[in-house]
């Protein structure tokens, strides 16, 4: 084991790779004959590839080959015509604009790049469509019908309320954007043997996707991941660009590695789905909600389709006898979205909750209270009970260090100079999920502990969080615990997706630790040790090198009688400029309900880049496409704002750090989503607060905040 | 860059210009000897030869001399020359700050320079600042912190950070944020750096 001091036991245990660069991310690896690939990617929207010409290429320094649909390996699950998912080099077809078409591989980056400019391809345009509202419009018109309704008590019941809001609400496409750029190297060896070095959240799954496309067994393919420099939910899948990548290692023989550009990072790699939304809020004059209606509209591509859970939090998140919901996605030409941190929830969370706060304002009601008053007892939903939720203590903490009682009910009264100060709450609530996995452990005479687990670290703490889990239960410090993942080789774990790593990889490392330290007992027992000897001294006792044991764990019968969710409030505190309309957060505090924190110091951070990534969606975040040509216009660092440094204030974490009695033998619920789900609603609902202006599209621009 | 954005306008491949190239006869190679050369790749050697720069560099305080082609930039220079893989590629563009590097102690993006336009200067990068198996306190800082999560910004973060400090830019919280806010961090560890950055500028913490 390589040396690692931890100086604090929450310190994440891979931070020393990560701050003296030893830290390898896919690209970083050296491997014999090592060749570049790069993208040709398509110039029209829509339409047919007519010709492809790549002699120039072919013929320029240091190009190995060009492969294209003209000449590609064979891929048989590809070899039938049409369906879905997208078949790279298998069609002619064009999709969307930026689509990959060709990769050139060079004995250089640089060469790869210059021969890619020489393919020469012609085309035969199709008409196409890449504005969302625009086609959302024209289902209307054609009554196309979404997802089954789901429907409770009174349909659209909020019409006749005695206090009634209906408001539209409106999300641009969002762009995921880690800060590593998407790519692979793949290495395809004589007797069908494939290695990969990728960017996944599920080295499992791009095994899976790999073997199921070239259909070879899953055992010949090794997929390695072991530092993964973000995904945010874009590298759940296996994209056509690895793809490509692994039919022209296969095509020519040798290792071949593809970085896309950041310009390709928003057309091939996946979006936040853009949505129109209306919500119908009913209430008595009380305060009491009587009715709830959300319907929203989903981006998705003409090729493929892709769904999330907008709607869902409409069901559930407050105490209503009448609710309705329907969802229903909408084509464009554009590549196929992927799930972005908190996915749908998150998008349908800034509706809901600006509606909620548009209700409270309508009421007079502090915002606050109103959410207090309709806080539900249990999920009316599925009609079963919350296995744990301590929302209104979540809300009393909260409110309390953000200081809401400076908030004044009615809007724009806070005012200091040109500047115009407001308060908002939001809440954010996420599906605790518990996968299944499994964990080897292996428990080693030197005084190490060494854990196998083929889950992913996208960035959250993986490794860290296990580590804290086995040390607490083994009493090993973290410094003499190795947690092993990035591995397909490694018992199998599902991708890391859906805030459920901690609570799904992490019951298996429980139970490895509970089986080590039993056996341990046994054999303390057997050699007439004190039951409570230091596990070397039994090991050695024993003459055994090491011991070791593999443990699958999922969840049981308890899911079926809780619903079991994680909530976050969020307060934001914003000041307006009065003359610019610029919008600074000036303050933030989340507050995080998801049950017992594990990894102290990982779970926080987490919270602050839940929050950051919030102020982009709420501010700053917004895929500008030229519909005319169908293209991107803002698809760098320098045009699609993300929050720098300077955008971020203070923020504060609090946890209400309860075990959930029922969800998993730590009682830790994941947070990856509900630190940003909401977020964007409070932000919204502070600038009301603050202007008495509702911006109900996002980002909250400037423009938007003068002319509101 | 530009060479070869004239030889695709003549349409002419470098193989072909080879081939008729007077430059042929002064290697004293007959035509036919040329035309197989140029067939068997040799073409490309000679191609290289020509279109490759010296180039002199020192980079944590090792000398590399080699031979770059001039468009290859600083950081895929780093990358994939000499396999310094601790600057990290972000964009490309200068707008994220992944790639930042010291050039002669200054911050530099290292993707908006050259190779062959650092000639002769001193290039330190991540790998570079800790002294043997002694972090450089900002690292040591960065740990303590939690200045990251998935840590592909960080190396550029922690140049930035350093250099921050160096040039006198921390005397505020909102100071450091200014000063910080070319290097990009999308997991959103900002006020972690700043907490780093303050400890380290206020001489609190020794690796």
């Amino acid at each position: 084991m390589e040396k690692r001091v931890l100086k604090d036991a929450n310190d994440r245990v891979d931070g020393i790779y990560k701050v003296t660069g030893k830290a390898k991310y896919f690209a970083e690896y050296e491997l014999p004959g090592l060749t570049y690939g790069v993208l040709v990617t398509s110039t029209i929207t829509k339409g047919k590839i007519t010709s492809l010409d790549t002699k120039a290429a072919e013929k320029a320094p240091g190009v190995v080959s060009v492969i294209s649909h003209l000449n590609k390996p064979s891929a048989p699950a590809y070899e039938q015509e049409g369906g879905s998912p997208f078949k790279i080099f298998y069609t002619d077809k064009i999709f969307f604009n930026g689509q990959p078409i060709a990769i050139v591989v060079a004995n250089t980056f640089e060469r790869a790049t210059y021969a890619a400019s020489l393919v020469k391809v012609t085309y035969a345009k199709e008409d196409f469509n890449t504005d969302f509202e625009k086609a959302v419009t024209d289902v209307k018109a054609k009554k196309l019908q979404g997802q089954p309704e789901y429907k409770r008590g009174v349909e659209n019941a909020y019409k006749t309320a005695e206090v009634k809001i209906e408001a539209k609400y409106h999300l641009p496409i969002e762009t995921h954007n880690p800060m590593e750029l998407h790519g692979i190297i793949a290495d395809w060896r004589p007797n069908n043997q494939v290695t990969v070095y990728a960017k996944t959240q599920g080295v499992k799954a791009t095994q899976g996707t790999i073997a199921n496309v070239f259909k070879i067994p899953i055992e010949n393919i090794q997929v390695n991941s072991e530092f993964v420099g973000g995904g945010f939910g874009m590298a759940l899948r296996t994209w056509p660009l690895e793809i490509a990548t692994v039919m022209a290692s296969k095509h020519i023989a040798k290792p071949v590695k593809l970085v896309i550009t950041r310009m390709q990072m928003f057309t091939m790699v996946g979006n936040r789905p853009a949505a129109v939304q209306t919500i119908g809020l009913g209430a008595n004059k009380d305060g009491t909600l009587t009715g709830i209606t959300h319907r929203a509209f989903g981006e998705t591509s003409a090729y493929e389709n892709f769904t999330e859970g907008v709607v869902n939090m409409a069901k559930f998140m407050y105490q209503c006898d009448n609710v309705n919901t329907q969802y229903t996605v909408v084509p464009v030409d554009l590549g196929v979205p992927i799930w972005m941190r908190g996915p749908g929830e998150a998008t349908g969370a800034f509706a809901l909750e600006s509606a909620i706060d548009e209700m409270a304002h309508a009421l007079d009601m502090d915002p606050l209270e109103f959410r207090i008053k309709n806080d539900p007892e249990k999920d009316q939903q599925r009609n079963k009970p919350f296995s744990d939720k301590n929302i209104k203590e979540a809300y009393r903490v909260g409110a309390q260090k953000i200081g809401w009682n400076e908030r004044k009910n009615k809007p724009g009264s806070l005012i200091d100079g040109q500047w115009k100060y407001g308060f908002g709450v939001s809440i954010g609530v996420f599906n605790a999920n518990r996968g299944r996995a499994s964990v080897k452990g292996i428990l080693k005479a030197d005084g190490t502990l060494v854990l196998q687990s083929a889950t992913s670290d996208i960035g959250p703490g993986t490794g860290t969080g296990m580590t804290l889990i086995a040390s607490k239960l083994l009493g090993i410090p973290g410094d003499k615990i190795k947690f092993e993942l990035g591995d397909s080789s490694l018992p199998p774990a599902p991708s890391q997706g859906g805030s459920a790593t901690l609570s799904t990889v992490g019951s298996a490392v429980n139970d490895v630790c509970v089986s080590l330290k039993s056996t341990i007992a046994e054999l303390a027992a057997n050699s007439n040790m004190d039951a409570t000897s230091n596990f070397v001294d039994v090991l050695k006792k024993n003459n055994l090198p090491q011991i070791e044991v593999t443990k699958q764990s999922q969840a049981g019968k308890e899911r079926e009688d809780y619903s079991m969710y994680s909530f976050s409030i969020h307060f934001v505190k914003v000041k307006v400029h009065s003359l610019t309309g610029v919008v600074k957060v000036d303050k933030i505090v989340s507050v995080g309900d998801s049950g017992s924190i594990v990894s102290p110091k990982t779970a926080r951070s987490q919270m602050v880049g839940g929050a950051v990534g919030g102020v982009g969606m709420a501010l700053h975040e917004e895929s500008i496409i030229d519909h005319r040509y169908g293209r991107y216009i803002n698809n760098n660092f320098a045009d699609y704002h993300v929050p720098v440094n300077a955008d971020i204030p203070e923020i504060e974490v609090h946890f209400i750090n309860k075990p959930d009695p029922y969800i998993n033998p730590m009682g830790a619920k994941g947070m990856g989503e509900i630190a940003l789900i909401g977020f964007s609603a409070a932000v919204a609902n502070a600038v009301f607060n603050a202007t008495g202006k509702r911006i109900r599209t996002l980002p909250i621009t400037p423009d938007k905040v003068l002319a509101g | 860059m530009q060479s070869s954005d004239q030889e695709s306008n003549h349409g002419d491949s470098r193989r072909d210009f080879l081939k008729k190239s007077s430059l042929i006869t002064a290697i004293a190679l007959t035509p036919s000897v040329a035309v197989k050369a140029a067939e068997n790749q040799a073409d490309e050697r000679f191609a290289e030869l020509f279109e490759k720069i010296p180039l002199n560099l020192t980079v944590n305080n090792k000398n590399y001399k080699s031979a770059v082609e001039p468009r290859v930039t600083l950081l895929d220079y780093l990358r994939e020359e000499l396999h310094l893989t601790g600057t990290k590629k972000g964009c490309d563009h200068g707008q994220c700050g992944a790639c930042t590097v010291h050039v002669d102690g200054e911050r530099v993006n290292s993707c908006l320079s050259l190779a062959v336009m650092n000639e002769g200067k001193k290039i330190t990068t991540i790998e570079g600042l800790a002294n043997g198996e002694e972090l450089h306190p900002m690292q040591a800082a960065f740990i303590k912190h939690d200045g990251f999560q998935c840590g592909y910004c960080t190396p550029g973060q922690i140049m930035s950070a350093v250099a921050c400090v160096n040039e006198g830019h921390t005397n505020s919280r909102a100071e450091i944020s200014e000063y910080m806010s070319g290097n990009i961090c999308r997991c959103g560890a900002y006020p972690n750096i700043v907490d780093a950055i303050v400890e380290v500028s206020k001489g609190g913490i020794k690796a």
